[in-house]
């Protein structure tokens, strides 16, 4: 049968979440409860040294002070922080050397989100270093890396083999104190990834990080720091998905970028957290602060791909501190059902001749909110910073709503900003001429979803440029297949 | 191929079909002619399956096969084509792509696997030159800016390319000036043969000048008051619309 838009919208809410699994996975767990003793007792399991622990203890300290944002542009239930466990591990502790030594559940895991370590390893030039439940698990590809003097590895085995590095940059671009949700996480971050290129070096192969919540009731406050060394280039993929759950599970993460003199470091994520389900129960609360910091001539990337979360409260950020450096942002937010995403970027043009591209693709459907929040800031010094901006929304159906909020602050006049904004909407007709050609509503709704986004994706490295339109597709799809 | 009996469609319960009868055979042209709102587009639209339309009353057959139940993409996998008056734009998607994704899902109805790239390649090469089509003109995004000769004549090409048992253009000669309308109308005339069959709707006797039909229809009030050879065009563009109309009420 042809489809309404009635029935449309229907068939879109009900599309239920693929990835709702469990892994079976014995755990190391905290009790729940947030204090000195438990941020002290994260930093002793972990082995850290005394600087580490002072570091999460006095941004426990900042933290209990704050409070929650309230300005975004969503509505949910508070997290009780007192209610949530801080520490759980996967018991396998040994790190592994090949895939055999795996425990099994998890590459069974890895093979129903069809992106198993095996398949992964396969893929020219990706080194995995899968983040599970906190701890990595695995990291391959470690020797290549190594011959080039490329550190990737987790944050904890960072802080003990290279403290000097870790030291240094830690917080240098997201402060302790920076908010409510990096303070949170500078005090009880349990374990990210960790990568430093040297001067010079090109890293040979994507980086890959597969994160994944998987303990109920525990909330994952990972930690990423990347640095790429003068003249160096780095592209780094950042790809998650979760089992469905009741319960709220709150994700707030951290990732600090530095590209020194003439570096590059281009950052991709494809995000796809359980979002709730069609009545907008349970799903992940997505809080996350990313930012970069470049130097003389360098650039940093974000493109983002957002489908999950119940609630994402997201703005990479690139501060263009250096003479001549370029700040990019590509992102795709798709809300469905209930789900609330505010999300955009900040750019921060404090050098002379600085850049920076922001390109916002918003996807609403069912009773979902999707609003685009950017900052361009142009500071009194920054001579002939230019800024462009073009944030696109797309709606399905009359009940989910899209907004925009563009802030600019520019304090220097020979500053060139260029906004563009537009709101479109899948209507009946679209569907109706691509039914009419012989294609079915949803892969007609996949083509238009695919063609709208098409300048973001076409952003992402090949291999996550095809996981991420699947993504798409199944995220607004009517029955999955 | 085609029957349509006695066929009553309404919208938001405004009758604007009441009773049409129409045959169309394999290797005809057929023509619909009438003025504005006497149901020509609707027509064209119940055939193709749009579901806002209901219908009330009679029924649409191909090949015998009654076409009620099934779902536009599934009368267009069974062969049925419409080129659209107002073609929708698809931002992004490029008419290559289009193109290619509906021929695919064609096929994959029929049970056939994809079409080789090569072939694909082949075949869009041939099908743009005989619609003198621009190359640089596939890689843009679907009727996006397209103009209004641009728009027809993808939808001619697209036509071209999925080579339809049925085809039916819904007034595909407006906007289009002559060179534009003489380049359609030859394609359209190249792709006529003994197997299919292709409905003409159009106001005005001009595009009939290049696509010459067996039969013309006159449209009014929802019913085929008049049918003819191509000669009734003729008459109808000296005399006009009111003739018809007069006729019909004596």
């Amino acid at each position: 049968m042809a489809y309404t838009e009635e029935e449309l919208k229907k068939e879109l809410e009900t599309k239920e979440y693929e990835y709702g699994f469990y892994t079976d996975i014995e755990s190391d767990t905290f009790p729940k409860g947030l204090n000195e003793e438990i941020v002290i007792g994260i930093s002793k399991k972990k082995e850290e040294p005394e600087w580490m622990t002072e570091w999460r203890l006095e941004a426990f300290r900042v933290w209990k002070d704050m409070e929650e944002p309230e300005w975004p542009n969503v509505t949910y239930q508070k997290p009780d922080f007192q209610d949530i466990s801080y520490y759980s591990a996967p018991n396998n502790k040994p790190k592994y050397n090949s895939l055999d030594e795996v425990d099994p559940e998890l590459l069974e895991t890895f093979k129903k989100l069809g992106i198993s370590v095996d398949e992964q390893k396969k893929l020219a030039g990706v080194a995995v270093d899968i983040v599970m439940d906190s701890v990595s698990v695995a990291t391959t590809f470690k020797k290549t890396l190594a011959e080039k003097g490329i550190i990737f590895c987790s944050i904890s085995e960072a802080i003990q083999d290279h403290p000097e590095l870790v030291k240094k940059y830690i917080g240098s671009v997201v402060p302790r104190k920076d908010n409510f949700y990096a303070a949170l996480n500078s005090a009880v971050f349990s374990d990210g990834s960790f990568c430093y290129i040297p001067k010079g070096v090109r890293c040979p192969m994507e980086l890959s990080t597969y994160f994944r919540i998987n303990q109920a009731g525990t909330g994952q406050f990972e930690r990423t720091l990347v640095i790429a060394d003068e003249g160096s280039y780095v592209s780094y993929l950042e790809g998650c998905t979760a089992p469905s759950r009741d319960e709220n599970q709150l994700h707030a993460a951290v990732v600090e970028l530095i590209a020194l003199d003439n570096a590059e470091i281009k950052y991709s994520t494809v995000q796809n957290w359980f979002p709730g389900d069609k009545e907008g129960k349970g799903g992940v609360f997505n809080f996350v602060t990313k930012r970069g910091l470049c130097e003389k001539n360098a650039k940093i990337s974000w493109t983002q791909v957002e489908t999950g979360s119940a609630v994402t409260w997201k703005y990479p950020s690139c501060v263009l501190k250096g003479n001549n450096s370029i700040g990019e942002f590509y992102s795709i937010a798709v809300t469905n059902n209930f789900q609330q995403a505010d999300t955009g970027t900040k750019m921060i043009h404090l050098g002379k001749n600085t850049k920076s591209t922001i390109i916002s693709k918003g996807i609403s459907a069912g009773k979902s909110q999707n609003s685009y929040r950017g900052l361009v800031q142009v500071n009194s010094r920054a001579e002939n910073a230019r800024n462009f901006s073009q944030c696109d929304s797309l709606l399905m159906g009359n009940r989910c709503g899209a907004h925009t909020f563009p802030y600019i602050e520019v304090k220097n006049k020979s500053a060139q900003i260029e906004h563009e904004a537009t709101t479109s909407k899948i209507g009946e007709d679209q569907i109706f001429y691509c039914n009419q050609r012989g294609i079915d509503t949803e892969k007609a709704i996949a083509l238009i979803v695919n063609g709208f986004s098409k300048e973001v994706l076409n952003k992402l490295p090949m291999e996550f440029a095809v996981e991420a339109q699947k993504l798409l597709e199944i995220s607004l799809e009517g029955s999955v297949g | 191929m085609l029957e349509v009996k006695d066929l009553h469609a309404s919208i938001e319960d405004k009758k604007i079909l009441k009773g049409v009868n129409l045959e169309v055979n394999a290797g005809e042209v057929h023509a619909i002619m009438g003025p504005n709102g006497s149901g020509k587009s609707t027509l064209a639209s119940v055939i193709a399956g749009k579901e806002e339309f209901e219908i009330k009353k009679g029924s649409i057959s191909l090949d015998g096969e009654d076409l009620e139940e099934l779902a536009p993409e599934e009368r267009a996998h069974n062969g049925i084509f419409l080129s659209f008056q107002y073609p929708v734009e698809i931002p992004g998607v490029s008419v290559t792509n289009f193109v290619k994704t509906a021929i695919n899902e064609s096929r994959k109805a029929r049970g056939l696997d994809d079409m080789p790239a090569n072939q694909m390649l082949k075949l869009i090469r041939e099908k743009s030159e005989l619609l003198e089509i621009d190359r640089k003109f596939l890689s843009r995004s679907l009727n996006e800016g397209f103009s209004g000769g641009e728009k027809k004549r993808n939808e001619i090409f697209q036509m071209a390319m999925m080579e339809p048992k049925l085809a039916i253009l819904d007034e595909t000669d407006s906007g289009l000036d002559i060179d534009a309308l003489r380049i359609v109308a030859n394609g359209v005339n190249k792709l006529r043969s003994k197997d299919n069959a292709i409905i003409v709707i159009t106001h005005y006797q001009r595009l009939l000048e290049y696509i010459v039909p067996d039969f013309v229809h006159v449209l009014h009030d929802g019913k085929i008051v008049k049918t003819g050879g191509k000669e009734l065009a003729l008459e109808l563009e000296d005399k006009g619309y009111d003739w018809v109309k007069q006729e019909t009420v004596v």
